[in-house]
């Protein structure tokens, strides 16, 4: 699968092509990606927040599954870059998924649309789009199923290099709902790529994969021992509708077991930092104690994002636009 | 890089840096200006501009510029890989800069960088300064601050090297890879 992934994203220059999966990217493009998103912070503080690279394209947000956050900073990001952006909603039709997303694709490419971005609920579908968009048409994964959420892993990476300076040496907990997150899986493959010293994930039975331990990280079932020493605690969402299943008791007795308490953070490194992708449950992964105290970057997480949606959609343009030119010749 | 030499040593470009601040603060003074916003364009714009800075005794921090978001060639050659996010210490609204680069050549750096000082606020005057004014202009601009003006070929570049030590090596051109890694000498 890397390998696979390696070549659909990556041209033969190692340049982004389209932006998928951390899975199959090396640690020096994952770097690339973070130092780019370090040119592009200030630009929100400028009186004219708007640099022009992408003047003149169409960015087509594809959200197949609701999402008001991530939607709003990827448009914010590509008009950041003078992009022009369409925001479709389009919800899961009962169709054949196959054929209403090629018909769906088709349809925007007859408008000369020049990248994709993608939120579906099933996994691979940002995939199967970039398998099969036309040539110069880039795609991004803005989340599918359970599979990968590139662009969260990639601002969670950019926080931690902002306050921790580098990589090597940090120990870094994630805690909660393992096995449905595609938020966590793109981040213990991007800690790894980056090369931190442990990856850590804090989770009931129920809530991780069973294989786990393949995921190069070391496992926990005690929230006490599993924040203990870390350098950064990423607290994961906690899906309202996993409640309802078997797979847990109550919030309550979730909180009492998982969450996150000032009592819980002063086991931790004491520079150590608290993120959360959002929008928090207070009092289910976190105490609003936490939440608003002087550990938490969760707000920073937000503003990073953009940044880091611009370093990328601009990469991915700019390669798009090299190879469009080659074969004009 | 090939067929390359040694135009000038550190010395000899520190004294080129001497002729600048000389001639730099005459036209401040000539045009009454004072507590100007000095800016130095990535990457050997900003070695001058700390010399510069030092040397004038400037109050206002320095200011750095990198101008890939706006270059004009972004369709053609990609995304820099190695941007540098850009510094401007104070407001620029109403404030008189001194811009300074290293290699005036085409002008497309210089009109890049107006555009983006633009994008900060509204500046009450730009004065370019750079070390050296080559032929092969693109664009109608103009410096008012020059140091060294040598007669080139068309295949020929100039390129400060640095930052310790300083140095100008001329030669014939580079050929470009395509990730751009000779952005910003094509000034």
């Amino acid at each position: 699968m890397s390998h696979s992934n390696r070549t659909l994203q990556l041209d033969k220059e190692r340049r982004l092509l389209h932006f998928l999966t951390i899975d199959g990217l090396g640690k020096e493009i994952l770097t690339e990606i973070l130092d780019t998103s370090e040119g592009f912070t200030g630009v929100s503080e400028r009186t004219i927040k708007k640099v022009p690279l992408c003047r003149g394209k169409v960015v087509a947000n594809l959200f197949f599954e609701n999402s008001t956050r991530t939607r709003t900073t990827f448009e914010l990001a590509a008009k950041r870059l003078s992009a022009d952006v369409l925001n479709l909603n389009i919800g899961a039709s009962a169709a054949s998924k196959g054929e209403t997303l090629l018909d769906t694709l088709h349809n925007l490419e007859a408008m000369h649309v020049d990248m994709f971005i993608v939120r579906h609920a099933s996994s691979g579908a940002a995939h199967f789009i970039a398998q099969h968009a036309d040539r110069g048409v880039g795609v991004i994964n803005a989340g599918d199923g359970r599979h990968a959420h590139p662009t969260q892993a990639m601002l969670d990476m950019f926080t931690i290099r902002r306050h921790k300076g580098e990589f090597v040496g940090l120990r870094v907990a994630i805690v909660g709902d393992i096995l449905h997150s595609r938020v966590a899986r793109s981040q213990i493959l991007a800690l790894n790529t980056l090369g931190v010293s442990e990856v850590r994930v804090v989770a009931p039975r129920t809530l991780l994969p069973s294989d786990a331990r393949s995921l190069g990280v070391h496992v926990y079932h005690d929230m006490e021992e599993g924040v203990r020493d870390v350098d950064v605690i990423i607290m994961l969402r906690l899906q309202k509708e996993r409640m309802q299943g078997t797979l847990l008791p109550s919030e309550h007795e979730y909180f009492s077991l998982f969450g996150l308490t000032e009592r819980r953070l002063a086991l931790a490194d004491s520079e150590a930092i608290v993120m959360h992708p959002g929008p928090i449950n207070r009092g289910v992964e976190m105490d609003s104690m936490v939440a608003d105290g002087a550990h938490s970057v969760i707000l920073q997480q937000v503003s990073y994002g953009i940044a880091i949606r611009m370093a990328v959609i601009s990469m991915v343009i700019g390669t798009q636009n090299l190879h469009m030119q080659e074969i004009a010749g | 890089m090939s067929n390359s030499k040694i135009l000038m040593d550190t010395e000899a470009v520190e004294s080129l840096v001497d002729i600048m601040a000389g001639k730099i603060w005459t036209l401040l003074n000539e045009r009454e200006i004072s507590n100007p916003l000095m800016i130095g364009i990535r990457t050997g714009g900003v070695w001058l501009a700390e010399m510069l800075h030092r040397e004038l005794g400037l109050e206002e921090s320095l200011g750095t510029l990198d101008i890939s978001f706006y270059r004009d060639d972004f369709t053609r050659i990609g995304m820099n890989p190695e941007v540098h996010p850009s510094d401007l210490p104070i407001p620029v609204d109403d404030r008189h800069i001194i811009l300074i680069d290293d290699v005036l050549h085409t002008g497309r750096t210089i009109r890049a960088a107006l555009n983006e000082i633009f994008d900060y606020g509204r500046p009450a005057s730009i004065i370019l300064a750079t070390l050296v004014d080559r032929s092969g202009r693109e664009l109608p601009i103009q410096p008012d601050i020059i140091a060294l003006h040598p007669e080139l070929e068309q295949d020929q570049h100039i390129t400060l090297i640095g930052p310790d030590p300083l140095g100008l090596v001329i030669g014939s051109k580079t050929n470009r890879n395509s990730r751009g890694d000779e952005q910003g000498k094509d000034a």
